[in-house]
């Protein structure tokens, strides 16, 4: 097992007085997940290129100048591939830092490496924690500083998290990292953590806090806008608590929540804000590609492209943030745009445009390709008229001419795309077969410790599959590699068991535009599900088409009057199916507008509304049965209306209401406006006052929406005039 | 020299990871690491002057290209490869001199100066070098034929003191690295009093009553203003805050805390300000070749603003700040952009920067360049600490103290010198 590498001749074992102890870090070179596959099976993730250098330069980079001096490398996944890299860079030859490896083959978690590492006994004070795909500019000096004085106060405060404010997205309820939405409970005074959920059901949209969490504390704040930054400035004791608990796997889920829960041992964790640096930790696709804009817009400086060089190719920031290594061909017609990253040795054709991407070092790019946000690693081949957009390709990929990726694909190491592919939505494609599920518990970065390459199945003719037959390959034991067009090696992978919605929202690819509105829908549902006491406008009754936009607020509450009136309308319904008593529907009715938090108008609008559908569904050959029915309906459920006819406004309503329907919903009963309200006003269901009141209002209207007044105007008229005889029908034709 | 190249690493990690902060701390650290590298570079009998400039041509590019940005390194490096040049010229025409003055008597100088051969060796080398270099100014009038009154040049950064012992073929060796160690002393010694050298210029300067405006914070100013201040000077500073860093504000404290009366004001209010403004006086990133300044951003505006009513627009800078390349060098036109977390809150603006959504193609994109470039035109009179210059006489200068050769910084088969 981990034998200690020869870098560790550098330990300063000799200058370590009792008074002064080096500060220490560990450094997980293995995230312990699958979120990385299908590269991960060949290539361990911190050596993954971020913005062309690989990820754990960068935390190394911030653990050396924020002034660590120690750092031991846990490396456990390809150990032997991060093991050799560290050797040949310039990391174990750095004065004042030195850099260890420890070397695992059988931890299956992050618990298991702090187990390990707690048994080599080398951590002998403060320790920064941290994994390998950290990116930060963070200064150490006042969180260490905090987490000290704590310590010196309460022996028992273990731990201090660096946090980070970064709202998430109201939509799809992810950071902006793809990671799911935070609550934090922190004690605004202390800054002591009382509450870590980072896996709360989206789908109730509430969390629960225990009762005794506010008990016991004065004040707490709840926090939904915190990232969690992943760097933790630990006590030596966490890794004894780690030995104690040995059921402790992972960081977060694990022994931050059974810190917290646990209150016989009075473990306590604090919380570290930063402001002005930065630090993400890359978790998935999507963060992959968020944290590679913030390097590429600075955010991280001074770990930027142009600043930070490694292995002595400097690259230069040109204008609208444009970094160019010094040797790269580029046709004069090749068009580059903005935030791009182009390694050295590259070489560009004519006519081919490039923007927001990232390409690395020694690839050549044919002419007439158009390159859109995408990451294309290191001597990647792409010929010409291909065309990619929100790619991940890795090294070595070939690309045939004319193939094209569509948002959200990743290919992996050595792939190669036949003539005139598509590559499906956020499919995967590797060498490698997708491995058979193990053990759910087991989140390991590869499939299995020995496997060593696993045969390419021989290239067969078949017919090219489709888009659609994913599924179906998954049955076929041997691919035939053709199913990446002619000439094309490798295997698309089936979607992981989260399924195309998991792929959506983690990958390199924005969210596409139908998915969101999809989602915005889906919020709107758990906002009527969950609003009670919440304070939203009632809805106005006309409103312009809904095709989602900014005005979120206005969107929301006219779903929610739709919502609110279908609701409304079966009860209604199933009162007339089974004869409800009038007062039992009313009950109903109004718990309906109490949840919903509606006024006595929208009941009134919304009976009416289900009453006139009601007579219009109603089986009926001519105009003059359709009036039939909706007398029969509206003589019938009078009470039930007048219920909520309180009021001239809720009159108005009513009568507001039935003249959007004439307009929109039922046409049908454009014709009979006339009547039915006269009807109405006959069972005295409208008074004659509301029937003025809303003549009155619509003088004013335009033309368009003057239709049904001047269709009563006689009706009206006669109102005004003889208001107190109300025997006799006046005969108006429609 | 394994010890020689940890030192070198520590220095370039720090200059890449943009760990020293202003020009004179990196020129000063940078000419120390410079000595360091040429007092433990041994040197053969042959050719010392070559394996001198080796190595620190060695040790200059990877300076330079650690941190381009920072041109008081490639300065620094060319300085010194400049003073080996001198050296060497200077003890080999004092040899040669040494000969003549045994065989031919016949020369005015040379015989005038027989009883005292040190000065005469000074002076031959003084005259060498003059010949051997296009006439400037400063050496017409400085290198006079009296020999005897040669003053301490300050166009070589100090050359002379050290070839008081005799021009010894023998000892040449040794000589050429003592000398040229000596002379690197004197030039960190002249970095690091730079400021008072400037700052003793001060009273010619700064009038009574008169309304000063400065943008940013720049030690040199801050002892210039100080400078007048002691000299009873009563006047006025406007300090204009300098963001998105907001140096301007320590600069304020720096000044009230010494008595000067002070008035903050934000950038953008200098053009207001400055028809009520007797003098803009500014410090420099570098000052390049033709005359035109790198400076903190804003200051370009500011001197578009002096132009506009005719106020002058002083730079004040240590001669380590100048740079003997042409702005239009493409090296040169880099810019430092830095965070945009000193511009907005990350937290606030994190919903911008959501690339879940959208086109997932960046629409918010923030510039936050670290300097400015002030044509000379705008630039009214330079004060370096060896007086004041116009800007059009900058080139003059940066001849007294650069070799032309030495421009690119690179590694090189050796030649002579």
């Amino acid at each position: 097992m981990g034998a200690q590498k020869k870098g560790a001749s550098r330990v300063s074992e000799d200058h370590e007085d009792l008074t002064r102890v080096p500060l220490q870090a560990i450094l997980l070179a293995d995230s312990f997940a699958t979120t990385f596959r299908p590269i991960t099976l060949e290539r361990p993730k911190v050596l993954l290129p971020l913005v062309n250098v690989p990820m754990i330069n960068y935390t190394l980079a911030w653990l050396e100048s924020a002034g660590v001096e120690e750092v031991f490398v846990f490396c456990c996944a390809h150990s032997k591939q991060v093991i050799d890299y560290l050797e040949t860079s310039e990391w174990f030859s750095q004065p004042n830092f030195s850099v260890q490896t420890i070397e695992s083959h059988n931890s299956v978690s992050a618990g298991d490496a702090l187990r390990l590492i707690y048994e080599r006994n080398v951590i002998h004070g403060d320790f920064v924690l941290i994994s390998g795909d950290t990116v930060s500019n963070m200064s150490l000096t006042r969180a260490l500083q905090e987490h000290k004085e704590r310590r010196k106060k309460d022996n028992n405060a273990v731990m201090t998290m660096v946090i980070k404010r970064s709202k998430p997205s109201q939509i799809t309820h992810q950071s902006r990292l793809g990671t799911d939405e935070l609550y934090m409970a922190i004690d605004p005074t202390t800054k002591q953590l009382l509450y870590y959920e980072d896996k709360a059901d989206h789908s109730k949209g509430a969390i629960y806090l225990d009762k005794l969490l506010l008990a016991d504390n004065t004040s707490i704040s709840l926090h939904n806008d915190k990232q969690d930054c992943y760097i933790d400035i630990c006590s030596p004791e966490v890794l004894s608590l780690f030995t104690d608990n040995f059921d402790y796997q992972h960081l977060r889920r694990h022994f931050v929540k059974g810190l917290l829960v646990d209150d016989i041992m009075g473990y306590k964790i604090f919380t570290h804000e930063i402001h002005s640096s930065y630090a993400a930790r890359i978790d998935n696709f999507r963060s992959y590609d968020t944290i590679s804009k913030d390097i590429i817009q600075r955010w991280t400086y001074p770990l930027v492209p142009d600043v930070m060089c490694f292995e002595n190719s400097t690259t230069k920031l040109e204008r609208q943030g444009m970094y160019r290594a010094s040797e790269i061909g580029q046709q004069r017609s090749a068009k580059i745009g903005p935030f791009t990253v182009i390694g050295n040795g590259t070489k560009i054709g004519d006519n081919t445009s490039i923007s927001n991407s990232v390409i690395g070092k020694g690839c050549s790019i044919g002419a007439n390709v158009s390159i859109e946000g995408s990451y294309i690693w290191d001597n990647v081949i792409i010929e010409d008229g291909c065309k990619l957009r929100h790619a991940i390709v890795c090294d070595g990929v070939i690309m045939k001419s004319g193939a094209v990726l569509e948002p959200g694909v990743v290919l992996s190491l050595k792939v190669v795309i036949g003539q005139q592919f598509v590559v499906p939505s956020y499919s995967k494609v590797s060498l490698f077969q997708q491995p058979t599920k193990q053990d759910s518990d087991e989140e390991l970065e590869y499939a299995d410790n020995s496997s060593g390459i696993v045969d390419i199945p021989p290239m067969v003719d078949t017919a090219d599959k489709s888009n659609g037959e994913i599924s179906e390959l998954l049955d076929t034991q041997r691919w035939p590699t053709s199913q990446l067009g002619s000439g094309g090696i490798g295997h698309i992978w089936p979607f992981s068991e989260g399924g195309y919605d998991e792929e959506l929202r983690h990958s390199v690819a924005p969210i596409p535009a139908d998915k969101l509105a999809e989602l915005i829908q889906a919020i709107d549902d758990d906002l009527e599900l969950t609003q009670d006491g919440s304070i939203l406008p009632p809805s106005g009754e006309l409103k312009r088409d809904s095709n989602y936009s900014e005005d979120d607020d206005i969107e929301d509450s006219r779903d929610e009057s739709i919502y609110f009136e279908k609701e409304v309308e079966a009860t209604f319904l199933r009162a007339v199916h089974e004869n409800i008593a009038v007062d039992h529907v009313v009950l109903e009715v109004n718990s309906l507008r109490l949840s919903y938090n509606r006024l006595t108008a929208d009941c009134a609008g919304a009976l009416f509304y289900s009453m006139m559908k009601l007579a219009l569904e109603t089986p009926h050959n001519s105009a003059r049965e359709l009036l039939q029915n909706a007398t029969n309906v509206v003589t019938k459920w009078k009470k039930l209306l007048k219920y909520y006819l309180a009021d001239i406004d809720e009159e108005i309503e009513v009568i507001l209401k039935f003249e959007e329907m004439c307009l929109e919903s039922a046409k049908e009963f454009a014709p009979l406006f006339t009547k039915i309200m006269s009807h109405l006003y006959d069972q005295e269901v409208l008074q004659e006052d509301a029937i003025l009141r809303w003549d009155d209002e619509k003088k004013d209207a335009d033309e368009l929406d003057k239709v049904f007044v001047k269709q009563a105007e006689k009706f009206i008229q006669w109102l005004r005039e003889a208001p107190e005889e109300d025997d006799d029908k006046e005969e108006e034709s429609g | 020299m394994p010890d020689m190249q940890a030192l070198v690493n520590e220095f370039l990690v720090k200059l890449k990871k943009r760990k020293i902060e202003g020009s004179q701390a990196t020129a000063k650290q940078t000419a120390e690491l410079i000595r360091s590298v040429i007092s433990q570079q041994r040197v053969p009998y042959s050719n010392q002057a070559g394996a001198l400039m080796d190595a620190v041509n060695a040790v200059g590019e990877q300076l330079i290209a650690a941190n381009p940005v920072e041109l008081a390194v490639g300065n620094i490096v060319r300085r010194v490869l400049h003073i080996i040049r001198e050296e060497y010229l200077s003890l080999t025409t004092a040899a040669v001199a040494g000969l003549n003055l045994l065989s031919v008597s016949d020369d005015e100088d040379d015989t005038e100066h027989d009883d005292h051969p040190v000065l005469s060796a000074a002076a031959v080398a003084a005259a060498a070098r003059s010949t051997l270099r296009p006439p400037s100014l400063q050496t017409l009038l400085e290198d006079v034929p009296d020999a005897t009154a040669i003053p301490r040049t300050s166009s070589s950064g100090g050359d002379s003191e050290g070839k008081s012992k005799s021009a010894d073929k023998s000892s040449r060796t040794r000589k050429l690295k003592h000398d040229v160690i000596e002379a690197v002393n004197e030039l960190i010694q002249d970095i690091s009093t730079c400021h008072e050298q400037i700052a003793e210029q001060a009273v010619e300067h700064i009038h009574q009553n008169e309304v000063i405006l400065t943008l940013g914070s720049s030690r040199t100013v801050l002892e210039f203003l100080c400078a007048a201040k002691e000299k009873k000077r009563s006047f006025r500073v406007f300090v204009a805050e300098g963001a998105p860093r907001y140096q301007g504000h320590l600069l304020a404290k720096e000044l009230v805390s010494r008595g000067l009366q002070t008035t903050l004001i934000t950038d953008s209010a200098v053009f207001a300000m400055i028809s009520r403004v007797n003098m803009v006086i500014v410090g420099a990133h570098a000052v390049m070749a033709n005359g035109g300044v790198i400076a903190p951003v804003g200051l370009n505006m500011v001197a578009l603003a002096a132009q506009r009513h005719a106020v002058p627009f002083v730079v004040l800078a240590g001669s380590h700040k100048l740079c003997p390349l042409y702005p239009h060098n493409p090296e040169v036109l880099l810019n430092e952009l830095r965070s945009p977390s000193e511009l907005l809150d990350f937290g606030e603006f994190s919903e911008c920067m959501d690339f879940g959504s959208g086109t997932g193609s960046p629409l918010l994109h923030v510039v936050n360049p670290t300097f400015d470039y002030v044509p000379p035109k705008l630039v009214s009179l330079f004060i370096t600490d060896t007086g004041g210059h116009n800007p059009s006489y900058m080139y003059r200068l940066i001849a007294d103290y650069y070799s032309a050769d030495d421009l690119v910084v690179q590694r090189r088969p050796a030649t002579g010198s």
